[in-house]
């Protein structure tokens, strides 16, 4: 019998190892994405459970989801959250990709304007919480609320638009410009019909990021709600730490993390979409 | 071995008559345009005249400053001093986008967020132009350069010959009054430059737009332009007809630059009109014409440059020799080199130096010399060129021109 396996092996050695699955590697992969998304998914599975505690599954229902549809407080903390990071997005976008372009000039100290615009990336937030409250309310005399939160949003999200706009900038050709100019366009119209056509994913990835640190800031959000101002992150931390964890902050996380991830699912709809449609295009001139 | 009888005594003249474009007005007129970069000299005070419908080509090396010449012609970059006139009027100042000149850049530039068309209509649309108007001259210009069925495709989903195309197309749509193009085949293979050198050749040929062609390839310069300005050290060392820049190169940068040059240093021993004697390393018998407004004394130092397919080999004792009056040097042959259509001698002559000749292979194979045969070197003393005269400059053969528009 060993002789048998011995005269086998040779042959279908070869052909196992191109055809066998790695399954060190898939084993690997599945803790992987078990240990980074095993917590949400039983977040989820709990937002649909009948009884008030988290640790027993009674039964399905949706009960919390509408009981938080009702919730004035959490209705009033979301509108509040979306209005802030929808401004903030907004602010973000223009000085930052304004910011973006002054930084591609050369100039006396451009590199110290640089460290600047990035420092709040390595700012420990907590600090920036403190001095925002500080400077806003103590030195600016601007009320807690809306003001101050939209301030101290734009303050730590200008940079990541600065740095990806900076960066699709940085690896955009700048004979282009120069082709665009010599064809005879001028300084107004080489821009709007060149460099923000080729600039525009970026300046869209960049207002999605400021959209998004805002849309989910607790620890600075934190320092400068004020009262009956709070956004959404800070209300759920405030219960989540107050009452422990409730069935209704459960349904309510999860539905932000639904949110967050349907955001997430049209911008990579939208980006195959674009791409498929340029291929499709090409494929129509091919046959024609 | 014949002598080539029919070509004029006293050295190679250009025949003026075939490009008739020398005669047409200045298009560009580069006045003493000097450019530095910080410390750096660029561009130092060049005189150049384009005219009208010439395909005029700027050859030199990387860094000669050829590029930045073009690249102020462009209006890119402004001159620190000199005048760059286009038409007559004085363009120091203007942007690019009022000078009507257009570049085909050397990385092509296309928009890649732009179809073909709408890549070729972008210049056209900054003129204002709309509808079948526009699309009548798109249409001719991707016809002109074969790009016709590629309308809708992206520069990205194009090869690289075909992009070059499309560059070209869309700098000519616009009809500029001169197409600036900056090293365009330079990222092309061996075969497709050579295929491109034509097509450009024909299209410039077609459109009659004049041409100014920067690149660092001798032979794309001596194929395709009417006339040739060689840059070295941001100076401009020879301006001329192809045949007059290697037959007759001014300078011993020239020289060396274009072709294989051998370059010899000697000594005038004589003169007998406008004949030169020259004495040197290993010279029998050497003579050179003086070029032209030129004086030489006895004694004086002379560099003297003859290409390799001028000279003839014959056997050092063998009963062919060279014919009486012809420049002729002794050595041994230290290397041979079977290239196909020619065979090329390495030969050590006294005194150091060693002279590179190219035979045509119309002999047989067992002809050819060996490693360490004596062999003599001969030419027809027309084919000595006088290098480095001090009074030769740079703008002398456009003066030389205009002379002739005069009296015209």
């Amino acid at each position: 019998m060993s002789q048998t396996v011995t005269t086998r092996e040779p042959a279908t050695r070869p052909a196992r190892r191109r055809t066998g699955r790695p399954w060190a590697l898939i084993v690997a992969v599945c803790l992987v994405f078990g240990f980074l998304y095993a917590p949400i998914v039983w977040l989820a599975l709990v937002s649909f459970n009948d009884s008030r505690t988290v640790s027993r599954f009674t039964g399905f229902s949706t009960h919390w989801y509408a009981e938080l549809v009702q919730d004035e407080r959490v209705i009033a903390a979301l509108g509040l959250t979306l209005r802030i990071a929808l401004s903030s997005a907004v602010v973000c976008t223009i000085v930052g990709t304004l910011a973006a372009f002054g930084l591609r000039r050369t100039f006396r100290g451009r590199g110290l304007w640089t460290v600047v615009l990035t420092l709040p990336l390595v700012v420990p937030e907590v600090v920036m919480g403190v001095s925002l409250l500080a400077f806003f309310v103590k030195l600016a005399g601007i009320p807690l609320g809306f003001w101050a939160l939209l301030a101290a949003h734009v303050a730590f999200s200008l940079s990541f638009v600065v740095v990806v706009v900076r960066s699709r900038l940085a690896g955009m050709d700048t004979r282009l410009q120069e082709a665009a100019a010599d064809l005879g366009a001028g300084p107004l119209t080489a821009f709007r019909t060149v460099t923000l056509p080729l600039v525009a994913p970026a300046i869209a990835a960049g207002s999605a990021f400021a959209f998004l640190l805002s849309f989910d800031d607790v620890v600075i959000s934190s320092y400068l709600t004020g009262v009956g101002s709070t956004t959404l992150p800070v209300f759920v931390y405030g219960q989540a730490s107050k009452r422990g964890v409730s069935p209704e902050i459960v349904a309510l996380s999860t539905a932000m993390v639904g949110v967050s991830a349907l955001l997430l699912l049209i911008g990579v709809a939208v980006v195959t979409w674009r791409a498929r449609r340029v291929g499709r295009r090409v494929d129509l001139t091919v046959a024609g | 071995m014949p002598r080539l009888t029919d070509e004029p005594p006293g050295g190679f003249h250009p025949v003026a008559e075939r490009t008739p474009d020398t005669y047409a007005p200045v298009e560009v007129g580069i006045y003493g345009v000097t450019k530095c970069f910080s410390d750096q000299v660029a561009v130092d005070g060049i005189d150049l005249q384009v005219h009208e419908g010439e395909f005029f080509s700027v050859l030199g090396p990387s860094g000669c400053g050829k590029t930045t010449l073009l690249r102020m012609i462009a209006g890119f970059a402004d001159p620190d001093s000199g005048r760059i006139e286009l038409d007559g009027v004085d363009m120091v100042g203007v942007p690019p986008y009022r000078r009507d000149v257009n570049t085909v850049f050397q990385s092509y530039a296309l928009f890649p967020h732009m179809t073909v068309w709408d890549n070729v209509a972008y210049g056209l649309r900054r003129k204002r132009l709309r509808g079948a108007e526009l699309r009548r001259r798109v249409a001719e210009h991707l016809e002109l350069v074969q790009l016709a069925r590629f309308a809708k495709r992206r520069p990205t989903e194009l090869s690289g010959g075909q992009q070059q195309r499309v560059a070209i197309a869309r700098a000519l749509a616009a009809r500029p009054r001169l197409l600036l193009l900056d090293e365009p085949l330079g990222a092309l293979d061996a075969q497709l430059r050579k295929q491109m050198q034509i097509e450009l050749m024909q299209i410039q040929r077609e459109v009659g737009t004049t041409f100014l062609y920067v690149t660092h390839d001798q032979e794309e310069a001596l194929v395709l332009s009417h006339r040739v300005a060689v840059m070295n050290a941001g100076r401009v060392e020879q301006v001329g007809y192809p045949e007059d820049v290697y037959e007759r190169p001014s300078t011993r940068f020239v020289a060396g630059f274009i072709g294989t040059s051998n370059i010899m240093d000697v000594k005038v021993s004589d003169m007998d009109g406008e004949w030169l004697e020259l004495t040197g390393g290993g010279v029998e018998r050497l003579r050179a014409v003086l070029p032209d407004g030129h004086s030489a004394r006895h004694g004086q130092q002379l560099s003297v440059t003859v290409r390799p397919e001028k000279l003839h080999l014959y056997d050092a004792d063998g009963e062919e020799q060279p014919p009486p009056g012809w420049c002729s040097l002794a050595g041994t042959v230290a290397d041979v080199v079977y290239t196909g259509m020619s065979t090329q001698y390495v030969v050590d002559v006294p005194g150091g130096d060693s002279l590179v000749a190219f035979v045509q292979n119309t002999r047989r194979i067992s002809d050819a010399g060996t490693p360490g045969q004596p062999v003599r070197m001969a030419w027809d003393p027309e084919f000595t060129v006088v290098l480095d005269s001090p009074a030769r400059g740079g703008a002398e053969p456009a003066e030389a021109e205009r002379t002739k528009e005069e009296v015209h």
